[in-house]
């Protein structure tokens, strides 16, 4: 094993680095940039039982040190990812991958979760309760902690796969939903999804994006993810996927140190393609500085 | 698609609002005129993207309106900075399209990658015409160059203070074998109504990446949802859905 090696719910990643869903798409794109082996894992584009066509346009708009997106998830359907766009994964990412899902209802999530469970490229079913760009559905789900239960309940009876479940910011209480999830099966979480949040143009007064709100993401939200991570790692025992506004190594090791055991990089990968890349290929320096021997050592390091 | 670096030896106004920067680098990534580039600001967060106007070997030349906080950025852009840039983004025209006498459409800055289409038709001895829009006689750029290519040029303005007056669809010739279209909206609507025939349209969106990852530049087709930076920013006239 080597220095920055972890365990994922009981899957071994060579790095703890994840491109996050719905910035990386279904990865073969981005194997034309640079050789995407190289990554920990990543999680794909949040798929749904039935084809998205998303919402309308505009959907992304700007923020100092990030931006908001209102894709409104925006994809195939199941069916059509298992069928086309996992084949062309396979030809160029040979680890397992993490399958993003999302839905409208705890049967529909469990649909859509026992369709990838067969899928022997799926390493981790990442749950995403979170997505603050759909009516009905996503954060809806988030935002009350029996209703994170119930599709995680739901989901855990059609898989042997681990589960991890995307938390969203937009509550008073992350660590309720976090411990609900936990209660309910939840092999682990990974915190944080998007922040909710607007842009208006004072030319025609109005919010920029069509849908209204959108959701944050970027160096903006990394200390919003820190203190996440850090406020569940205490509450839970699963193991934690941070995620918001990472873009340099260091911010990697500041969610470890908050409790983190792999992290997902998100808006960085839409600045620069190679940012994945680039972080993972820093870590080692950055370790250096830091005293740090072995990235597994610093799990929650921040915690007295 | 390459992300390299360049450095800026000409940023000028060509207009009170439009500016030419050339920049030095490896621009070997574009390959088809249409193509556009994305360019990291000190500053800002998303690149702005900006359709290439011409490319040779080692140097770019973008022609850029100011219109936000970004364009007016790279308005203060001096020679010598340098800048990092995702080149060759985008499919860009098909000039096997063009048939014997290609007629080109611009609509206010949309008349900037036009040039490039226009330089590589003229050198495949294509006979071209082109027809650029403007809102008035003070924002023309650009129509010597394209007539020094040795294209046909009609000037328009919608408020009639230079060349033929109104719009693009107004001044439509007869007789031309396909059409190139890059333009606001409204223009590319009324070029799909009223020009004769098939032809190539160039859409503008509001871009998160700009090479495919993000899917926040969606647009409807009549074959599926396609991406304007990736699978556009160039449609067939057939594949084009209004209302969707």
């Amino acid at each position: 094993m080597g220095r920055l090696n972890v365990t994922l719910c009981g899957v071994e990643l060579d790095n703890p680095v994840i491109p996050a869903s719905g910035t990386f798409g279904y990865g073969y794109e981005f194997a034309e940039y640079y050789d995407i082996d190289c990554l920990g894992t990543f999680s794909f584009k949040g798929t749904t039982k039935n084809p998205r066509i998303g919402n309308p346009q505009p959907r992304i708009a700007e923020g100092e040190g990030g931006l908001l997106n209102a894709v409104g998830l925006q994809n195939p359907g199941v069916e059509a990812v298992i069928a086309q766009e996992l084949p062309k994964l396979q030809e160029v990412f040979h680890k397992p991958v993490m399958a993003n899902v999302s839905g409208f209802s705890a049967e529909e999530y469990a649909c859509t979760c026992a369709k990838l469970d067969a899928q022997p490229q799926v390493g981790w079913l990442e749950v995403n309760i979170s997505c603050p760009n759909v009516h009905g559905g996503g954060m809806s789900f988030g935002t009350d902690p029996a209703a994170a239960a119930s599709v995680v309940r739901a989901v855990k009876a059609v898989t042997k796969k681990p589960v991890i479940v995307k938390l969203t910011p937009n509550v008073t209480d992350i660590t309720a939903v976090a411990r609900a999830c936990e209660d309910a099966g939840a092999d682990g979480l990974s915190l944080i999804n998007t922040v909710l949040a607007m842009r208006i143009d004072l030319r025609t007064r109005r919010p920029v994006l069509a849908n209204g709100t959108g959701g944050l993401s970027g160096p903006a939200v990394l200390p919003v993810a820190v203190r996440a991570v850090y406020q569940v790692y205490e509450a839970v025992s699963i193991p934690l996927v941070g995620c918001g506004g990472v873009s340099r190594a260091e911010d990697v090791i500041e969610l470890m140190l908050a409790g983190a055991t792999a992290v997902e990089v998100g808006a960085a990968n839409l600045t620069d393609p190679y940012a994945c890349r680039d972080i993972i290929a820093a870590l080692p320096a950055a370790m250096d500085r830091y005293g740090i021997t072995d990235l597994r050592d610093i799990i929650g390091g921040a915690h007295g | 698609m390459k992300k390299g670096l360049f450095t800026v030896t000409e940023n000028t106004p060509l207009t009170a609002t439009v500016y030419r920067l050339r920049l030095a680098g490896d621009a070997s990534a574009v390959t088809a005129p249409g193509q556009f580039v994305n360019i990291a600001l000190p500053g800002l967060y998303l690149r702005r993207p900006i359709s290439v106007c011409d490319a040779d070997g080692g140097e770019l030349t973008l022609i850029y309106k100011t219109v936000g906080r970004g364009t007016l950025a790279m308005a203060a852009m001096a020679p010598g900075q340098t800048l990092d840039v995702l080149t060759g983004l985008g499919n860009g025209f098909d000039i096997a399209l063009a048939g014997d006498s290609p007629l080109l459409l611009g609509g206010g800055i949309g008349a900037a990658p036009l040039y490039l289409l226009a330089r590589r038709l003229r050198a495949a001895g294509k006979a071209v015409t082109a027809v650029l829009g403007f809102n008035t006689g003070d924002e023309v750029f650009y129509a010597d160059e394209f007539r020094s290519l040795g294209c046909d040029v009609t000037v328009t303005t919608a408020d009639g203070s230079f060349g033929t007056p109104g719009f693009v669809t107004d001044a439509l010739p007869e007789g031309y074998s396909f059409y190139y279209a890059c333009g606001p909206g409204p223009m590319l609507r009324a070029v799909y109504d009223r020009a004769a025939g098939d032809g190539q349209l160039s859409f503008e969106a509001r871009m998160g990446c700009g090479f495919g990852a993000c899917m926040g530049c969606t647009r409807q087709t009549a074959s599926g949802p396609k991406r304007v930076c990736k699978d556009g920013p160039v449609f067939r006239k057939g594949e084009i859905l209004w209302d969707a």
